[in-house]
């Protein structure tokens, strides 16, 4: 910088001060269609109820089993009931544990013993995915993480599942 | 950076000459509000633009929320209202701005008229500028009934019978704008939905293109 002093021209001046304005005009047009446009990503979401699944945990053996029912979804200014499907079974520690059906590949559904050159496992039937009984996937097929679980309480000796948890990579 | 970024394209493609067109030219000291002041008059046509402009933008974001369907139309526009950070807003911006995009409009006819300045060579423009004018009640008539709530409904019910009042070809006018002879309801949303969002808009956008560059092709009016 030179010692002297800056001079801002006539022009220049008119450039800044018809910017300055212009932006000035243009954010208090644009900003409250913006904040509205990105409202679904600031809202986040709230964590669903606990749904009684309609399963006695009496009945919950060493076999994973399919089991279905549904849960009263809001989406917007829409209500309605949603299928929500898990595989559940008992571990050899004793504890309840609910797949979500869900590969982790690519979204398609996964079965238990979906394929009969692959038993004891579950098989996606999209790209081949499996992953062991445990819900780690096995190393080599499409899957990059073990099956979701979900959130679960027992009630009254009824099992109870909620929002589905990842259980980070194998 | 910016002035780089600048002459990198418009070495290239040379693009001085195009913005120049459009923006570089001369205000008449005549229309200059900072000359004579009430030289304010002539902003009316330039913040009708502004208008049409903010009604533009803000209706494409009313998009992403609104449905046109009976089921889900009120529905939709009530979670806006009321869910949505900013909704009202921007609804009131769609809502207010139809208003004065009209009220504007009138004020920019009437300096038109009362200068004279529709006299030839400019009654072309004149022609131009009504059929914009009947555009934009059209989108007011159309935009009216989307929200689907009773006014919505019965206004419309009152403008399908006025269509139908036109000689001649007034009952078939009306089963055209509305999807069905006797019904309004599903039909008629969607078609006004249309009408207001894609046909309309893409009238307006020819006649204002013709109407600025008649008024850039023949200047001014001059000073009274």
């Amino acid at each position: 910088m030179s010692d002297e002093k800056q001079q801002v021209s006539r022009r220049q001046f008119l450039n800044y001060t018809l910017t300055g304005v212009g932006g000035f005009m243009a954010a208090g047009l644009l900003i409250s269609p913006i904040r509205m446009a990105i409202d679904p990503v600031l809202k986040g979401s709230s964590g669903g109820d606990l749904a009684n699944v309609g399963l006695s945990v009496d009945d919950i053996t060493a076999d994973p089993q399919r089991i279905d029912w549904s849960v009263d979804q809001v989406d917007g200014w829409y209500e309605s009931e949603v299928s929500r499907s898990a595989w559940v079974y008992k571990n050899d520690n004793d504890e309840i544990v609910a797949f979500s059906p869900v590969c982790k590949h690519l979204g398609c559904i996964v079965s238990w013993e979906g394929s009969e050159q692959h038993p004891n496992e579950y098989f996606c039937p999209c790209h081949d995915g499996r992953y062991y009984k445990d819900g780690t996937n096995v190393p080599g097929t499409p899957p990059l993480a073990p099956l979701d679980v979900y959130e679960q309480e027992v009630k009254d000796g009824m099992l109870f599942l909620g929002d589905v948890i990842p259980q980070g990579e194998a | 950076m910016l002035q780089k970024i600048y002459d990198w394209i418009d070495d290239r493609i040379d693009i001085t000459p195009i913005w120049r067109d459009i923006a570089d030219h001369e205000v008449p000291e005549h229309v200059n509000p900072a000359h004579h002041f009430s030289a304010f008059v002539y902003c009316f046509g330039g913040l009708t633009f502004f208008v049409v402009v903010i009604q533009i933008l803000s209706g494409m974001f009313l998009t992403m929320y609104y449905v046109p369907d009976i089921e889900n139309a009120w529905k939709s526009v009530y979670y806006l209202q009321t869910e949505v950070a900013h909704g009202q807003i921007v609804r009131g911006m769609h809502h207010w701005g139809a208003s004065v995009v009209i009220v504007m409009l009138l004020l920019h006819t009437l300096r038109v008229f009362f200068q004279g300045a529709y006299k030839k060579p400019r009654e072309l423009n004149w022609v131009v500028g009504v059929l914009i004018f009947f555009v934009m009640l059209g989108l007011g008539f159309t935009g009216y009934l989307l929200p689907w709530d009773n006014k919505a409904y019965f206004a419309t019910q009152v403008g399908l019978e006025m269509a139908e009042q036109v000689p001649l070809i007034g009952t078939q006018l009306k089963i055209l704008l509305a999807g069905d002879a006797t019904i309004v309801g599903a039909q008629t949303l969607t078609r006004f939905f249309a009408i207001h969002v894609f046909f309309l808009p893409a009238a307006l956008f020819g006649l204002l293109a013709a109407h600025f560059i008649l008024i850039r092709r023949q200047g001014i009016s001059g000073p009274l």
